[in-house]
């Protein structure tokens, strides 16, 4: 699908209001609809378009392999991460009005971290997906 | 009215599920079934839970096309036509749906504002949450916050799915040699 | 007509599980069994997220000038069980994927044939 200059030309100029689409809906997960989940999969769907119009060795010279098995697994440790972190400062696992001076401060701060960590597991889970079923049958 | 625009859109649902069920080219039943997630989505905005919708718009319309259309390409196949009619099936599928639908009047009528779903849980988290955890979104203020740890263990499952794929279809390199190495061994037995 | 009124959204629900459950049960082609299964998981959502509505209500998101909101409980759990759902059809796409490259087929009466 490289060869078509109409399919290249707009994958160009779409893919980055996706990414940043998918910033928006992960930080404002707060005050409107969004969050972690559809962040990390609006995330991976931009890649996963990349990949699609320019091929899966292009989309694998973007976000390589190594990267993508570290970020499956960097959310897991960061959401678990945040749960220590209430631990060591005093309260319960996963106690975020520990983790500022001032409580509500404090579910801010953790809420946030949280939310991070899924739209890394997510994004990365969706994209290795992508990458084996789509990898599997042509270098057989 | 917004009754009336719920009510059509799950009969076009119930239209596309008959559709589904009797096509026999996977490519058609994919697509189909995007288009049910679609129309999903949008029954789901209708009934305010828009969080709901924006994931199963990206997952099931969006991941779950992917990944389906990814397996139709290396599976290739046509459903190939039943060589007995599925009798018993259908006659074990409407009985379940008739003792549902039978336990279902039971259930308080559609958008009664004195069901116990409303007045039991809710209020509290509805009032107690957006100041309590200064999040207007009280779903993300649930999920996060209050059952944090739940979000946690669907983190754990995503990962797990993740990493499960990764074992049942990562590529082996030494198979040529171990090959390789299988033939000179009986070669050398005989 | 009323009962049809009060209880439509439950028994559009009911009858997408039961169509669901046959699709899983009766076709032998395992790719159709999947999607069969989450046709059945997507219509369980809509028998969860159906009763939390209410009628000149709107989204449970807190903000001036809305009094009425509906329910945000049930969204929480369909938020965890769509993730899980689709986490589910991965891993059987990658078993139906092997069972192909081993037998050749994905028809259920061919594979116990060749087994």
């Amino acid at each position: 699908m490289k060869d078509d200059i109409i399919l290249r030309v707009v994958a160009k100029l779409t893919m980055p209001f996706m990414l940043v689409f998918a910033l928006y809906v992960q930080f404002h997960g707060d005050f409107g609809p969004g969050g972690g989940f559809q962040a990390g999969v609006i995330g991976a769907a931009a890649i996963v378009f990349y990949a699609l119009i320019f091929g899966l060795r292009a989309g694998q010279r973007l976000v390589p392999e190594a990267v993508v098995e570290a970020m499956l697994a960097a959310g897991v440790l960061v959401y678990a991460g945040v749960g220590f972190a209430g631990l060591a400062l005093g309260g319960a696992y996963l106690d975020y009005f520990v983790l500022d001076h001032d409580p509500v401060h404090g579910q801010h701060r953790g809420i946030f971290w949280v939310e991070a960590g899924v739209a890394l597991t997510v994004s990365g889970v969706m994209l290795k997906l992508f990458y084996m079923f789509a990898g599997r049958g042509s270098a057989e | 009215m917004e009754a009336l625009i719920i009510h059509v859109l799950l009969t076009a649902m119930v239209v596309v599920i008959v559709a589904l069920a009797l096509t026999r080219n996977l490519f058609s039943v994919v697509v189909l079934s995007g288009i049910y997630s679609f129309l999903m989505a949008t029954v789901l905005v209708a009934l305010d839970a828009v969080d709901v919708a924006m994931t199963e718009a990206a997952v099931g319309a969006g991941v779950s096309t992917v990944l389906l259309l990814g397996a139709l390409q290396l599976v290739a196949s046509r459903e190939a036509k039943p060589l007995h009619r599925p009798f018993l099936p259908l006659v074990v599928a409407i009985a379940v749906g008739g003792v549902l639908a039978y336990g279902s009047l039971g259930l308080p009528a559609f958008s009664d504002p004195q069901a116990p779903i409303h007045t039991h849980v809710a209020p509290r988290y509805l009032n107690d949450g957006p100041r309590e955890t200064g999040v207007p979104n009280v779903v993300t203020a649930v999920l996060a916050s209050y059952r944090g740890y739940d979000t946690l263990g669907e983190t754990v499952v995503v990962f797990t799915a993740g990493a499960g794929v990764i074992a049942l279809l990562r590529r082996r390199r030494k198979r040529p040699e171990e090959k390789q190495r299988k033939t000179d061994k009986e070669g050398k037995k005989a | 007509m009323t009962v049809l009124a009060a209880h439509y959204s439950h028994w559009v629900a009911i009858f997408l599980i039961s169509a669901g459950m046959y699709i899983l049960i009766a076709r032998g082609n395992l790719l159709k069994k999947l999607i069969g299964l989450g046709i059945l998981q997507t219509s369980v959502y809509l028998l969860y997220i159906a009763p939390g509505k209410l009628i000149g209500g709107t989204a449970p998101i807190v903000a001036e000038g809305f009094t009425l909101y509906s329910n945000p409980l049930p969204h929480v759990l369909i938020l965890t069980a769509i993730v899980v759902g689709v986490a589910t059809l991965a891993l059987g796409l990658a078993l139906v994927v092997r069972i192909r490259e081993a037998y050749g087929t994905i028809e259920e009466d061919e594979i116990l044939e060749r087994d």
